[in-house]
């Protein structure tokens, strides 16, 4: 945590896959303990960026990012930067639920093994309150040697979250967490996200304008690489300054 | 569970609505307490502090807005903000009527009263109470109270009457009373005003629970 209050912070932010440029210019400040939407049309560059913040575009070929993205006080891209600890520092919940294939419980305490960070008669302990986190501890604590896969997506999407809560990230990265999900679980996932901020930071990416509308505190809106606004939600939803942000928010276009 | 976040958003903007009603009450009273002693300076106070209310107002307000921007509502949850909306309005107004009673304070300068108060004070509590009772409806949803309010309007048009017919024999008798008398019908014609705003937020209260837009 920055004494800044500012949880991620990225300066003259540029990414490019090859001779693409994905992102230009990108100057954002997430506050911490808030959920910040970023919000665009297909391709305009916002799960790029989502991945930028734990470096989960380093795995695709001809990737070359420059300008500072610092997340806490830490310059993420310089050169030594410990990847473990990153993705320990900014957890990342995908699309569709992705639990391994194991039971609710070594789902959670895979991650404690994997990181050692806690002995294992504390794993019990620090499974139950994960769940409980995640509101899934009343309806599976009888369940906890089923597999993960026999639970309804929403459930299993609430696992995903759990499973990244005891690695004590500072940030939740969501990528469309909901794009699998029925409208109730949609919004059960919503509400989770407003408990979890007491907590966490939560950056979210989704096509579901409606969803940054609710959900989030701070909305950034993209097009075509570039970040055109960022502000309050309810500033970005009432009066948004640039007429393009205007134009998509409204369904003219996008 | 569900949307406890939203449903709390608008808790809050209920218990702003309640905390405006509360100011809008004291306004008036406060105005018919200004009247019944001449109080300029206490008039000039209250006339000043009209902006505090506007302000709440204009929160709200905003408030609302932002709510139908991000939260989508419908059905109980629209009619809700809907009618929070014609609430603030309809306080907002009885407010500039308890500042117009407050400049009719001002108006009568040094000079006294016409006549000691009897039923201006008793209109003014009669109102009060129905803004207390009508915003309690609202929080309860209680639509038997809200209809049962909108009959308390035709005691307050009764006061105007009489109040009325009375200064009407003053300035039959003496025309030289006919200024500081048209003052007091003025002050009974706000209040009687208030009245009828609050029977407005009683049709709004029927709306907000039943769906229903009641006409006359």
């Amino acid at each position: 945590m920055s004494m800044s209050g500012i949880a991620i912070a990225t300066q003259r932010l540029d990414l490019f896959y090859g001779d693409f440029q994905a992102l230009t210019a990108i100057d954002l400040q997430v506050p911490e303990r808030e959920v910040t939407a970023l919000i665009g049309p297909s391709g305009c560059g916002k799960s790029t960026l989502l991945r930028v913040f734990n470096r989960m575009n380093d795995l695709i070929d001809g990737v070359r990012v420059s300008g500072r993205v610092l997340v806490g006080d830490e310059d993420i891209y310089a050169p030594g930067a410990d990847l473990l600890r990153l993705r320990e520092k900014v957890g990342m919940v995908f699309q569709r639920p992705n639990p391994f294939p194991l039971t609710v419980f070594d789902n959670i305490a895979f991650g404690l093994a994997v990181h050692k960070l806690a002995p294992r008669r504390e794993y019990d302990m620090i499974v139950e309150q994960a769940l409980r986190d995640v509101l899934l501890w009343d309806d599976l604590k009888d369940k906890l040697q089923r597999s993960a896969l026999t639970l309804s997506l929403e459930q299993q999407q609430r696992l995903c979250i759990a499973r990244v809560l005891p690695l004590k990230p500072q940030v939740l990265l969501m990528d469309e967490p909901c794009s699998a999900l029925d409208p109730i679980a949609t919004l059960h996932i919503e509400e989770l996200m407003q408990k979890l901020k007491q907590e966490y930071t939560i950056v979210i990416v989704t096509h579901n304008m409606q969803q940054a509308a609710r959900a989030s505190d701070r909305t950034g809106f993209m097009y075509l690489g570039k970040l055109i606004e960022f502000g309050t939600t309810a500033r970005i939803f009432t009066q948004p300054a640039q007429e393009l942000t205007e134009n998509y928010i409204s369904g003219r276009f996008g | 569970m569900s949307r406890e976040h939203f449903q709390n958003m608008l808790r809050e903007v209920e218990h702003e609505l309640v905390s405006m009603g509360e100011m809008v009450v004291a306004a008036i009273d406060r105005s018919v307490q200004a009247l019944k002693h001449v109080d300029k300076a206490e008039a000039e106070a209250i006339i000043a502090a009209d902006a505090a209310i506007n302000c709440k107002r204009w929160d709200i307000e905003n408030k609302c807005v932002q709510l139908f921007a991000t939260q989508q509502p419908v059905a109980g949850d629209l009619r809700e903000i809907v009618s929070f909306m014609d609430l603030v309005s309809n306080l907002e107004r009885m407010a500039d009527h308890a500042k117009g009673i407050a400049k009719i304070v001002v108006m009568h300068d040094q000079t006294p009263l016409l006549k000691p108060l009897i039923d201006i004070p008793r209109m003014a509590e009669k109102a009060g109470a129905m803004i207390r009772k009508s915003l309690h409806a609202f929080i309860t949803q209680d639509v038997a109270a809200a209809k049962a309010i909108i009959e308390m309007d035709n005691e307050v048009d009764a006061l105007y009457e009489q109040i009325f017919r009375e200064l009407l024999t003053y300035m039959m008798e003496d025309p030289r009373t006919i200024t500081r008398a048209v003052y007091l019908i003025w002050v009974s014609h706000n209040l009687e005003r208030i009245a009828d705003r609050v029977t407005n937020i009683c049709e709004r209260i029927i709306f907000m629970v039943t769906g229903e837009i009641c006409g006359n």
